[in-house]
């Protein structure tokens, strides 16, 4: 394996009071799509800021393609990073293609390259229009135009899909796959879970500056440990009163069992046993029950002391 | 070299769409012809004037003008792409902090050199087919150029403004604060000085100190040539132990050169 595009190494960044992030070890090899996940002031935008080199970390150390992405030496890579920042409204007076021309000559292409890439977003019928008459979709597929400008080797977007349809949603994460299969590296950040499971290869949660869990979603589920819910139709009584069974029922859904990972199959079996049953819906943990649960567990880790000193007054009493 | 063309480019492009050249230029002409013919209005006549009394009353108005355009062209262009979120995506891109802003530098200033050209030389053409004077021509190079320098040195300044501050509106506000000061109060500060303190500012000492306002450079430099009948105030005092032209033209340069490289240097410095 070559290096990493992207390493952080115990990488982190203050302000004067706030740590805005405090000490990320993250690395990013090519053709990998890493989804970024965290909410508002979670470090998401200063950890792309520090990968741009538009900041410098104040402590550890940040490369990019093998280079500080701050230093003079790191300049002809920045013609290879693509980025989509969240809040963008370009030039409102200037025309789609006057707009991304602009970009595109910045970075040493043509307005040709710019054309082809209207076209690839779909807003060519639009091009000759001011930017100040298109919808948030239609500004949100300029921007990723303008990300996508001399196919990059390193993608970073923003909330990519903030105000894209269904059906230009769907375009995106082609686009995001394609390049994928190019080599691109895409560092995919964002609070809108749905969706994005299926196209990243790992997943990486923040929550105030901390780096909780990183990973592929099948490790992140392991470690996270969260059951399977199994929904049984057509059983009525039976699963309560079974032994076997009636232990994974919980008092707020009563027609679903919980069930741990390595007891999904025992479980099927049993429950493949009762003759009246009609159907069955396996759901596994998605991405956003795994976020979920990852946050919270940082949030009882926080009022630790609390919480602990609340559990065990409680078991005294039981 | 290619990059801060391409700025340069964009932004001389914005001022064209937003009829700023246009608009510019012909306030200019307007005036400037204007004053020409009716310079004389005052004492009875009309028709052109002396050439003194054009250009003096030229600069007199220019002085409050330019600064005022050149401030309200460029207040917002850094501030402005901040708030748009453009500048941090700017920065990301293989630009550097001072190619971006010797790009819109040379954008935007172009646009208030090719109006100041446009405007007042149309009305120094006039003037020369008028009179056929050949002083018509040299005069008012002078006053175009100088008045050029003038309009770069507030585009420079209002950068200074326009980076230090975080809001759009804030940096209207300075705009409007920073040429109050240099157009209106300095002069009246000074004057308030040399009535006000005995025996406390000599000449020299005064024009030192109108070195620190590039309106009174620009002043200076148009009106010492010119009889001391038409100019009054402060400067008349000054204008008696007046620098070279070579002096002023150095000190005007030197007003366009410092804030451009302080706000480069704040530029650098700024936190995104």
């Amino acid at each position: 394996m070559n290096t990493p595009v992207v390493s952080l190494s115990n990488a982190g960044k203050s302000y004067q009071q706030l740590d805005a992030l405090k000490s990320v070890t993250m690395h990013l090899n090519q053709g990998e799509v890493m989804g970024l996940f965290g909410h508002n002031g979670a470090g998401k935008t200063t950890m792309m800021k520090l990968i741009l080199g538009v900041i410098s970390p104040s402590r550890g150390n940040v490369e990019v393609m093998g280079m500080a992405p701050d230093s003079k030496e790191a300049w002809h890579t920045r013609s290879k990073v693509g980025y989509l920042p969240e809040n963008v409204s370009f030039y409102e007076q200037l025309t789609g293609l006057e707009v991304l021309t602009y970009f595109a000559k910045l970075k040493g292409f043509s307005k040709k390259q710019a054309i082809d890439l209207l076209e690839q977003v779909g807003i060519t019928h639009a091009m000759k229009r001011q930017v100040k008459t298109y919808s948030k979709g239609m500004r949100q597929r300029l921007g990723l135009a303008q990300a996508f400008i001399g196919e990059p080797k390193l993608l970073l977007l923003d909330e990519p899909t903030v105000g894209l349809d269904p059906i230009a949603t769907r375009d995106f994460y082609k686009t995001v796959d394609q390049l994928k299969s190019n080599g691109s590296s895409v560092i995919l950040c964002s609070h809108v879970l749905p969706g994005v499971e299926q196209h990243i290869d790992r997943a990486m949660i923040l929550s105030t500056g901390q780096l909780l869990a990183m990973g592929t979603l099948k490790e992140l589920r392991q470690q996270a440990a969260l059951p399977v819910a199994i929904k049984p139709s057509g059983l009525n009584g039976s699963v309560a009163n079974d032994s076997k069974l009636n232990r994974f029922l919980s008092e707020n859904c009563p027609q679903t069992l919980m069930v741990p990972e390595h007891e999904k199959l025992s479980v099927l079996k049993q429950l493949l046993s009762h003759d009246t049953l009609e159907d069955l819906q396996v759901e596994t943990a998605n991405l956003e029950q795994v976020y979920q649960h990852f946050l919270s567990l940082h949030e009882l880790s926080a009022h630790g002391k609390q919480h602990e000193l609340g559990l065990q007054a409680k078991g005294e009493q039981s | 070299m290619r990059q801060i063309l391409t700025v340069a480019n964009k932004e001389f492009q914005d001022g064209l769409r937003n009829r700023w050249l246009i608009s510019i230029t012909l306030i200019f002409a307007l005036l400037s012809i204007g004053l020409t013919y009716f310079g004389a209005a005052a004492s009875g006549a009309v028709g052109v004037a002396s050439l003194s009394t054009t250009v003096a009353s030229l600069a007199s108005l220019a002085v409050f003008l330019i600064p005022l355009i050149a401030l309200l062209l460029s207040y917002d262009s850094f501030v402005g792409e901040q708030e748009s979120g453009t500048l941090l995506l700017l920065l990301t891109y293989p630009l550097s902090k001072s190619q971006l802003l010797l790009g819109k530098f040379i954008g935007q200033g172009g646009i208030i050199a090719l109006a100041t050209l446009l405007g007042f030389g149309s009305s120094a053409v006039l003037l020369y087919i008028q009179l056929g004077d050949p002083d018509v021509l040299t005069s008012f190079s002078v006053f175009i150029f100088s008045a050029v320098l003038l309009g770069l040195s507030f585009t420079a300044i209002s950068y200074l403004i326009s980076l230090s501050v975080s809001e759009k509106s804030k940096a209207a506000g300075f705009a409007l604060i920073t040429w109050f000061l240099f157009a209106l109060a300095f002069d009246l500060a000074l004057l308030a000085l040399l009535v006000g303190v005995e025996e406390g500012l000599s000449q020299s000492g005064l024009t030192q100190l109108m070195m620190l306002n590039p309106a009174d450079i620009f002043r200076l430099v148009n009106l010492s040539g010119l009889d001391s009948s038409d100019v009054n105030g402060a400067l008349a005092v000054a204008i008696n132990a007046s620098l070279s032209q070579a002096q002023l033209f150095t000190a005007l340069f030197a007003w366009v050169a410092l804030p451009l490289t302080l706000a480069i240097f704040i530029f650098k410095r700024k936190k995104l």
